[in-house]
């Protein structure tokens, strides 16, 4: 039985490798990419290997699954610029929605949840409102949550919409405003793209630093592989198209504080997906990088979740990267003192 | 972390492996799968998980969380004595949340002659007891629980996993089938007392071949016995309703719904006794071209 997700890794780095898999081999390889969110995206990356008529057929699966998200996120994204078309400012889409709208490499087969927009925080007022009008709704009507994140976060509380029952998150910016590092929303803002259907998506680097400091300056770290994935194709794909990519990334990673990660994430997509980096962009190896893959690794061939304790702390560090001391303890206490149930 | 059992089953197109932290629950699938062929080379499109709600829940009242590769927030586990229908039911969400290679219809099936009976309805219409007698008497059973839409042919594939019995469905089949092809008895389950009976043994022979559809009935126990047409729109609407997969098909759904009501003789049936129903039944079997 396998005890790690390399197999993934390997099979997303090197397609080739798939072929002296054997039977059992690939229901636990399956079983994996789909725990990872990433079997759309192995299923791209293996279309001209051979490969079992029962894989095939698996991977076809999902394919088809893909391409009706791909369809759904857009469409969603142009429910929200009609909704919006009152507003003059630039909205900006991000993740997911982002990249299969700017037809990245990063949007083949990858799974896209719920709609994430930007604008400026100034707009938030009149764009929540038309949002509203337009049929989206509050999830968490709890005051101390709505306060949280209105106050602290970097995005509004989600809204769903009635009828479609889709979700949105509309952000301000790319980190929340109680982490350590102060990305300049303003900057991303600016120089954002626009896609010629009266949306935008980030600059390549913005892009990029984005999807970075969502992995390595936010959550714990779930869904990293996904999240690696996607960075490792950024990276190639901007690369390429421009020579002085490199250095915009390094300028641009100082712009919103986010050098440390950047670093980070080079390395270890380096190491884990084989993606060429400028090797001066990447910084030193650190001890810590072997905890982060031993933390993204940690899937079995079952598709459970593994290594509860490196898990753990990864979660305690997401908190602690959100919140100063102070503040984490007075939100676990009110947390705690409602147990889970809204107050006021 | 500890190692699972496990074990593949092939059902019709289907093959799943069902791990478990305990023995008991595939010990009684083995038991009951037996006639069934393995997937070939190991292979399986789904993966279902038997694990402890909590890690405490696998000796202590032990509780089983039914997980795998893709799951339902908030399914509530059951008790170990239930693993059985567990393992089941992570099999049904499999192929309801994971399977795009028919449209899925929560519908019971049977065949003769090459041409496919299709019975849907909500839970306790009885379609699952009809298909299961009607197995008893000539007919091929295909499946109680999904009927599967070929996208391209339009022909209905067989889906013969164990059929579920509740309540008094389980009585009524004790009287016609064979003891050894009953699984344990469950009591208090979330759908009342359940037992599996194991199809009859050309059901599982034939499981690899297809029917063409050839009659649809929407039947709903407890009325007078009667026949009633019904409309294209409210068929449409209704089948829409019973496919879990019908809006993550996209368009070769709708074409394949589409296509299956302009072609597929439909009626409504009242039915009060199996026995009426096995004569409304080959009234309209005889008619039907």
């Amino acid at each position: 039985m396998i005890r790690d997700a390399h197999i993934l890794v390997r099979a997303l780095r090197e397609p080739a490798s798939v072929e002296r898999l054997d039977g059992g081999q690939w229901s636990e390889l399956i079983s994996i990419a789909r725990a990872e969110s990433l079997i759309g995206s192995l299923a791209h990356r293996l279309a001209d290997v051979p490969v079992p008529d029962r894989v095939r057929a698996v991977l076809q699966d999902a394919i088809g699954a893909h391409d009706l998200a791909r369809q759904q996120a857009l469409w969603e994204a142009d429910c929200a610029r009609r909704a919006l078309a009152g507003y003059p400012g630039k909205i900006v889409l991000m993740k997911g929605t982002a990249y299969v709208a700017a037809n990245l490499a990063a949007g083949v087969g990858r799974s896209i949840g719920d709609l994430d927009i930007m604008v400026a925080r100034d707009a938030l007022p009149i764009v929540e409102s038309a949002l509203l009008d337009a049929g989206w709704e509050w999830v968490k009507p709890d005051p101390y949550d709505d306060r949280y994140y209105r106050d602290h976060m970097h995005e509004l509380p989600p809204l769903i919409h009635r009828e479609r029952d889709r979700m949105i998150d509309v952000h301000h910016t790319i980190l929340p405003l109680t982490a350590g590092p102060r990305p300049d929303a303003q900057a991303i803002l600016d120089n954002a793209i626009a896609l010629g259907n009266g949306l935008y998506v980030m600059a390549p680097a913005d892009m990029l630093l984005h999807s970075i400091a969502h992995l390595f300056a936010d959550g714990d770290l779930a869904g990293g592989l996904r999240n690696l994935w996607d960075i490792n194709l950024l990276l190639r794909h901007f690369s390429e198209a421009d020579e002085e990519f490199w250095t915009e990334l390094d300028i641009r990673a100082k712009t919103h504080g986010l050098g440390r990660e950047k670093e980070r994430a080079l390395r270890l997509a380096a190491r884990l997906y084989d993606t060429p980096v400028y090797r001066f962009s990447a910084g030193q190896t650190e001890f810590a990088d072997y905890l982060y893959i031993r933390r993204l690794l940690a899937r079995d061939g079952y598709g459970r979740e593994t290594r509860k304790l490196i898990r753990f702390a990864f979660y305690v560090r997401s908190h602690w990267l959100r919140m100063p001391p102070l503040m984490l303890a007075g939100h676990l206490w009110t947390k705690w003192r409602k147990g889970g149930k809204p107050v006021g | 972390m500890a190692e699972m059992h496990q074990i593949r089953l092939q059902i019709g197109p289907a093959a799943f492996r069902i791990a478990s932290v305990w023995r008991q629950p595939l010990d009684q699938l083995a038991a009951l799968y037996r006639d069934y062929p393995g997937p070939s080379d190991h292979m399986v499109d789904f993966t279902v998980r038997l694990e402890p709600d909590k890690p405490w829940r696998r000796y202590i009242r032990p509780s089983v969380h039914i997980g795998g590769d893709f799951w339902l927030p908030d399914v509530a586990p059951l008790p170990l004595g239930q693993g059985l229908l567990a393992a089941e039911m992570g099999m049904n969400l499999q192929m309801a949340l994971g399977w795009r290679r028919h449209l899925l219809l929560h519908a019971s099936s049977v065949e003769k002659d090459g041409r496919a009976l299709i019975m849907t309805g909500l839970s306790g219409s009885g379609k699952s007891t009809l298909s299961a007698m009607l197995a008893q008497k000539g007919w091929r059973f295909m499946g109680d629980e999904f009927a599967l839409l070929n996208l391209d042919t339009g022909d209905i594939a067989p889906f013969p996993r164990l059929i579920s019995l509740k309540n008094q469905a389980i009585r009524a089949m004790q009287t016609v089938a064979p003891a050894d092809r009953f699984g344990p008895e469950m009591t208090d389950t979330p759908k009342g007392d359940i037992r599996h009976l194991v199809p009859p043994k050309a059901a599982i022979y034939r499981m690899g071949e297809p029917a063409r559809p050839a009659l649809l009935l929407f039947p709903r126990f407890g009325h007078d016995p009667e026949l009633r047409d019904m409309g294209q729109a409210e068929i449409f609407v209704r089948l829409t309703q019973a496919s879990t997969n019908y809006v993550a098909l996209g368009e070769a759904g709708f074409r394949a719904l589409t296509r299956f009501v302009d072609q597929v003789p439909t009626r409504a049936m009242d039915y009060q006794s199996i026995e009426q129903a096995e004569e409304l039944i080959e009234s309209l079997w005889s008619r039907s071209p």
